[in-house]
Order: structure tokens, then C-alpha cells, then sequence
């Protein structure tokens, strides 16, 4: 392996139908090379998946554009490229449940989503009927040691949040291993999505991850405007912007109020629960729902928004901001809280690189990457705003992460909302019997969200949707290691990870 | 934080703040909720959240219960970390093939009189997930609903009305003479 991955691309052409990130059609060697070469730190996997005949790998090498490789199955296997770059593993083992394509030489060869109860097997691809096994029936890995004792946690867990299992492996109370098992609220979605109309597959990718249903719906519009060639109108663009930003600081109230409550400080927790409910509001009577799910379409909006609620909503949140101010400060003058956030959970940044963690789990780490700054798109376009990166990489440096962007992203709706520009909020969908290929790619409040679609007939034949916990969830289980169990509630609610939008 | 404690003690409460159709509304909500919960279990229900595939969207939702805004634990209702110490459970999600047997094991956790609340569009019918291969569908499916909330999600105030719709019903199956 000494070749870039440019060079193993050079010359080659994309197909035809590929109008978003290029697509080339290459051989198991080359697949192979590329993999290695991601594993040799070269660049980051973006995404992987399957589909009846071939595997799909978005990449995108180190300062370069994006694209995507694929190869055909050919007798039932692939090269793995797992074995090479560890962050491939998940979505192999996840590829394999779902269409029976085998990663070959693959590090870790256990049914990732497919948990027995299906009652098939590949069920996305040449499916058999399976017998039913006990859901309990898993191999996690060994461990060994003195004084070592394991608490399964889940998938039920004691809050009021979504099911996974957790598998601790505690020395007293130092936390030597977690593993991870999802899979749980799998919904089939790559399924539901292929053979849909593009209204039912925008209200499917709507309710990937509930939390995000406007960037999901955003990077769905804009996969699907990519491959039709059409754009969205102005206003239309000028007001995705301020839902997308406005479901940011929403998410970002929320999770520094549950960290804070997660270390029993419930101050903090009561006035950031207070602004997101207002906010919710304000949205609620801006766009008609609290979450705003279902108003971003492909080609537009659902709706308009008379430009009295949208100036309504830019008062509530002027009015929550120097409110949220003083919270922020309080977080800042509380030795006792602070003692539970330092320090706690850290990542470290060559695995955030390793991974291409986004969002705060990223930045948090010294990763300094934003689509809607470094793959810009409507309407950030030429847009000023600071991306905030720190180095600690602990559970602190996350909650800082969520401070400084609540204060960007209030700058950016005010800015958006101030120009919002007269017209059209939806353009007409161009009907065509042609094969076309899009990409959406925008920054979620979890961080970057890629949507790949194929139409074909004004349908969707196929689609992909990859969300930023594929990349995160792994580096929980760094992050929680030499902790202790107590303070895993701080770690996991400050990665605040999607288990929906993961286990799709 | 002194300042910001002292103000709170001398502000209004957001939860009464001025009078909307919202707040007048939950105001209403609120009061029968409360008679109804005494009646039944003295001055309290719990709750056990389960999310059986849900997209999370419902959880939010439930979440904002617990808020200042709506407070829940106002009216005698509030959340518990074990089916064991429940009396109702708040189901959501198209209950995936992967959550069937974690749901059942739930509610066989949960002691005798237990409800069954199905929450959202998913729990009461599959919603958009209905045809997949990976769910069962809807609750009633797996688990004798006493009651459904529709919405998608629904809003904190379609939960709290719920809720009384379930007091009603639970004040129903326990009007009728046991017959043993």
C-alpha cells in the first residue's frame, strides 16, 4: 500500500447517475487498498452500507472532496475493510444482518442488529426464514481478572430514554470495560425507504432520530434536490437554516441541563428545561409542530411562516439568551459541579480523528470540523460564524462545546430570520423516469448527517441515511475506561448519542 | 447563584404564569387529574417509561412532563427508574421485534393493578414503520392497551389530558365489585 487514495481513484470515471458526491465502480483490490489506506490514517470513513448486489463506502481523504466506492458482492463476500480501520466494523457487522453480504477476514464476526427476532434472516437481502433465538443469546467479549464484576445495564434503562445494553466490567468501582450492544429499536428503515414515494420516505427520514428530525429532513431535501438538479427557493433555504439552528439550541438546552442534573446540580436543570420548553413553543407557533417534523420537504417547505412568527420567535429567544447567560455562568462558578465535569470521560483526539467523530464529540477533542462551515451549503453559505473547538475532551469540555454554539447558532437565526428574503417557500419536483444519485450532507446538532439516495421514477430505489453515533457510540467505551460507574450517567449524556438513528 | 436563588424565590412560578389557553387549559387538566389520582391511589401514580422503538421524539416529549413548565409531579404523577414501583406503563415506538421480549419482561415486572398507556402514533398503530419486517406494530399487539395517545408526538398537554382519560378509565375497573 503505498498509493494515495486519489491516486487509486485517478482516472477513473463516476457514474453517470452519481450528481452529488462522485460514485466510482471499482475492483476488491482497490476496495482493499482504500481501506488500508483509511487505516493508515489517510482519511475518514464517512459511511458504509449495502444493498442487494454491492457495498457502498463514503470516504473522504484528508482535505479533499468527498466521494463514494462501490464494489459488487461476488459470492456472498467482500473484502472487509474492519479488519483495516476499526471504524468499519460496526456498519459491517450491521451490513451482514441486514443483506447477508460477509465481510472477508472481518475482526469481529457477531450479529450486530440482527438479535434472533426476526424470524429471517438478511431481510434486506436473500432472505431465509431463521429460527428465533433468545434475545440474551450474545457473546460479549471475555474478561478475565481478580477482584472483576460485570453490571449488565438495559436495554429498559432507568430514565426516560431510548434502549440499549450496556455491559460493564467494574474493578470496585473503576470501570476497566464497557461494551456496547444496540440494536434494539431497529426499525428496518433501509427497507421502509426503498420503493417509497418521495412523500412517504421524507416522513420515514423525518423520524430517524426524533431529536433530529429537521436535519434529517434537511439532508433528505437536499439528497433529493441534488439528484434532480433543482435547488430549493431562497426563502425556503433562509428558513431550513433557522429551523436547523433553532432544533440546535433546543437539543443543546436539554442536554447541559441533563448533564447538570446528572451531577444533582437541579438548578441548573430546571431553567434549561424552562428555555427549551419555551423555545419549543415559540417554534410550535412559528411552524406548527414543537419539534418542526414533517415542514422541511423536498423541494421546499411544507409551509410558510408569516413574518410575524418568525420575528416572535427571534424575541423569545432574544429574551432566553441573557437568561441562558447567567446558567452558563452559574456552570462556570460552581466548584462542586465542575469537580464532577473535569477531568471525566475524556477522549482523546487521535481517536476522535480515527473515528471522524463530529459534532461536540469532535470539537470537544480538538477535532476541528463543521460541515456547514467546511462543506458549506445553503444558507451558510458566505454566513460568519465561530466554530468552537477545545482540547480537553472531557465531559466540561462538551458542555462548553454546547455553551459557545447555543450563542453562534442564536447569531446565525438572527441573521437568517433579519434577511429573510420574499417568495416561494417550495419549488416544483421535476417528474423523470431517469436514474439519479444525490447526497445531502448537513451538520445535525450531534454533527454531520449523510443522506444518499438513488430515484429512480420519481421514487426513491434506494437510500442510506448514516448518523454521526455510528462514529460516537465507540468512543463512549474509550471515554467511560478508568472512570467510575457513577459518573457514566455524565459521560454518556454528554456524547447524548441517538440509539433511533443508530440502530435505524 | 445567590441572586438568581433570591429571585426565584420571589418571582412567580412559571408554571401559573399569565393565563393562555395552554396554561388555562392545563390548569383544568391539572385539578382533575389530582381528584382523580387521590381518589385512586391516595395522592399518587407511577409511571414506568418504556420506549419500544420509538424515534426518541416521544421521549422529549414525556421528558417536557417533568419540566417547570408543566410539573407533573404537581398533580401526584410521577416517573420511576423500575417497573417495580410502578403502576402504569408509558408505552412508545412501533415495538420492534428487537424490543418484544424486553417490553414483556417489563410488564411482568410491573405489580398488580398495572395500566397499559400506548404513546404516539407508533405505539397505537405502527405509524410510518407499520410494514416494516422489523416490528410488531402497535402495543395492543403485544400488550393489553388501556389507553391510547395519539399524535406524532403528541404534546405535553395531549399526555396530560390522557392521563385523565386513563384516571377515568382506571376508576371504571375498579367500580366493578370484584367478583371473587
Amino acid at each position: 500500500m503505498d498509493q494515495t487514495i486519489s491516486q487509486l481513484l485517478a482516472n477513473r470515471t463516476p457514474v453517470d447517475a452519481a450528481r452529488g458526491w462522485p460514485r466510482y465502480r471499482i475492483d476488491s483490490e482497490t476496495w482493499s487498498a482504500i481501506g488500508q489506506a483509511l487505516g493508515a490514517g489517510q482519511g475518514d470513513l464517512v459511511a458504509l452500507w449495502g444493498d442487494r448486489e454491492s457495498v457502498h463506502m463514503a470516504l473522504r481523504e484528508r482535505g479533499l472532496a468527498p466521494c463514494i466506492v462501490s464494489i459488487p458482492v461476488t459470492g456472498g463476500i467482500f473484502p472487509s475493510v474492519g479488519r483495516h480501520h476499526l471504524p468499519a466494523i460496526r456498519p459491517e457487522r450491521a451490513l451482514r444482518d441486514l443483506h447477508g453480504h460477509a465481510p472477508h477476514d472481518e475482526p469481529d464476526d457477531r450479529p450486530w442488529l440482527d438479535h434472533g427476532a426476526w424470524g429471517v434472516t438478511a431481510p434486506l437481502g436473500a432472505t431465509e426464514p431463521a429460527l428465533l433465538r433468545d434475545p440474551a443469546d450474545y457473546r460479549f467479549l471475555p474478561v478475565e481478572g481478580r477482584g472483576l464484576h460485570q453490571i449488565p445495564v438495559g436495554p429498559v434503562h432507568a430514565g426516560i430514554i431510548e434502549p440499549g445494553h450496556f455491559r460493564f466490567t467494574a474493578n470496585g468501582e473503576t470501570v476497566v470495560r464497557l461494551e456496547e450492544r444496540l440494536g434494539y429499536v431497529h426499525k428496518g428503515i433501509d427497507g421502509l425507504l426503498a420503493g417509497a414515494d418521495l412523500g412517504k420516505a421524507a416522513r420515514v427520514m423525518a423520524r430517524i432520530s426524533g431529536d433530529s428530525t429537521v436535519a434529517y429532513s434537511f439532508a433528505f431535501a437536499q439528497a433529493v434536490e441534488c439528484a434532480l438538479g433543482i435547488e430549493a427557493p431562497p426563502r425556503a433555504q433562509v428558513l431550513r437554516g433557522v429551523m436547523a439552528e433553532v432544533e440546535r439550541i433546543a437539543n443543546h438546552f436539554g442536554d447541559i441541563g441533563a448533564i447538570c442534573n446528572d451531577a444533582s446540580f437541579a438548578l441548573a436543570f430546571a431553567y434549561c428545561g424552562m428555555f427549551r420548553e419555551m423555545l419549543l413553543q415559540a417554534t410550535d407557533r412559528a411552524f406548527g409542530h414543537r419539534l418542526m417534523m414533517d415542514c422541511i420537504v423536498p423541494g421546499g417547505m411544507a409551509n410558510d411562516v408569516s413574518q410575524d412568527a418568525a420575528s416572535a420567535l427571534m424575541i423569545t429567544l432574544d429574551g432566553l439568551l441573557p437568561r441562558f447567560a447567567e446558567i452558563a455562568a452559574l456552570y462556570d462558578e460552581t466548584p462542586s459541579l465542575q469537580d464532577r465535569t473535569c477531568t471525566t470521560g475524556i477522549v482523546h483526539r487521535d481517536l476522535v480523528t480515527q473515528w471522524a467523530a463530529g459534532g461536540y464529540v469532535g470539537r470537544a477533542s480538538g477535532r476541528d470540523f463543521d460541515v456547514r462551515r467546511d462543506a458549506p451549503y445553503r444558507p451558510y453559505i458566505g454566513l460568519p460564524f465561530a466554530v468552537p473547538v477545545l482540547a480537553q475532551g472531557d465531559v466540561d469540555a462538551r458542555v462548553r462545546i454546547r455553551i459557545a454554539e447555543i450563542e453562534e447558532s442564536a447569531k446565525l437565526i438572527k441573521t437568517l430570520i433579519l434577511t429573510l428574503p420574499d417568495g416561494p417557500v417550495s419549488a416544483e419536483l421535476p417528474q423523470g423516469s431517469e436514474t439519479l444519485e444525490g447526497t445531502g450532507y448537513v451538520e445535525g446538532f450531534r454533527g454531520d448527517i449523510l443522506v444518499w439516495v438513488r430515484l429512480r421514477d420519481g421514487r426513491v430505489e434506494a437510500a442510506h441515511a448514516r448518523d454521526p453515533s455510528w462514529f460516537q457510540w465507540p468512543l463512549l467505551e474509550a471515554a467511560i475506561e478508568n472512570n467510575i460507574v457513577a459518573d457514566f450517567p455524565l459521560c454518556n449524556k454528554s456524547f447524548n448519542c441517538t440509539y433511533s438513528g443508530h440502530d435505524l | 447563584m445567590r441572586t438568581l436563588l433570591l429571585r426565584s424565590l420571589f418571582s412567580a412560578p412559571v408554571t401559573v404564569a399569565a393565563p393562555k389557553a395552554d396554561d388555562v387549559a392545563l390548569a383544568q387538566v391539572g385539578a382533575e387529574l389530582e381528584a382523580r389520582a387521590r381518589r385512586l391511589f391516595g395522592r399518587s401514580i407511577t409511571i414506568r417509561e418504556v420506549d419500544a422503538g420509538s424515534c426518541n421524539a416521544c421521549e422529549l416529549e414525556i421528558h417536557a412532563l417533568n419540566n417547570a413548565v408543566y410539573d407533573v409531579e404537581r398533580f401526584g404523577i410521577r416517573f420511576a427508574a423500575s417497573p417495580r414501583h410502578a403502576d402504569v406503563l408509558l408505552v412508545t415506538g412501533p415495538v420492534t421485534k428487537n424490543m418484544k421480549v424486553a417490553l414483556e419482561r417489563t410488564y411482568a415486572a410491573t405489580p398488580d393493578p398495572k395500566w397499559v398507556v400506548a404513546v404516539g402514533d407508533c405505539a397505537c398503530g405502527g405509524g410510518v414503520f407499520a410494514e416494516s419486517y422489523a416490528v410488531v406494530g402497535s402495543v395492543d399487539k403485544v400488550l393489553p392497551v388501556d389507553l391510547h395517545i395519539r399524535g406524532c408526538p403528541p404534546r405535553p398537554l395531549d399526555l396530560l389530558k390522557g392521563l385523565v382519560a386513563l384516571m377515568d378509565k382506571a376508576s371504571e375497573k375498579r367500580s366493578v365489585p370484584p367478583s371473587r
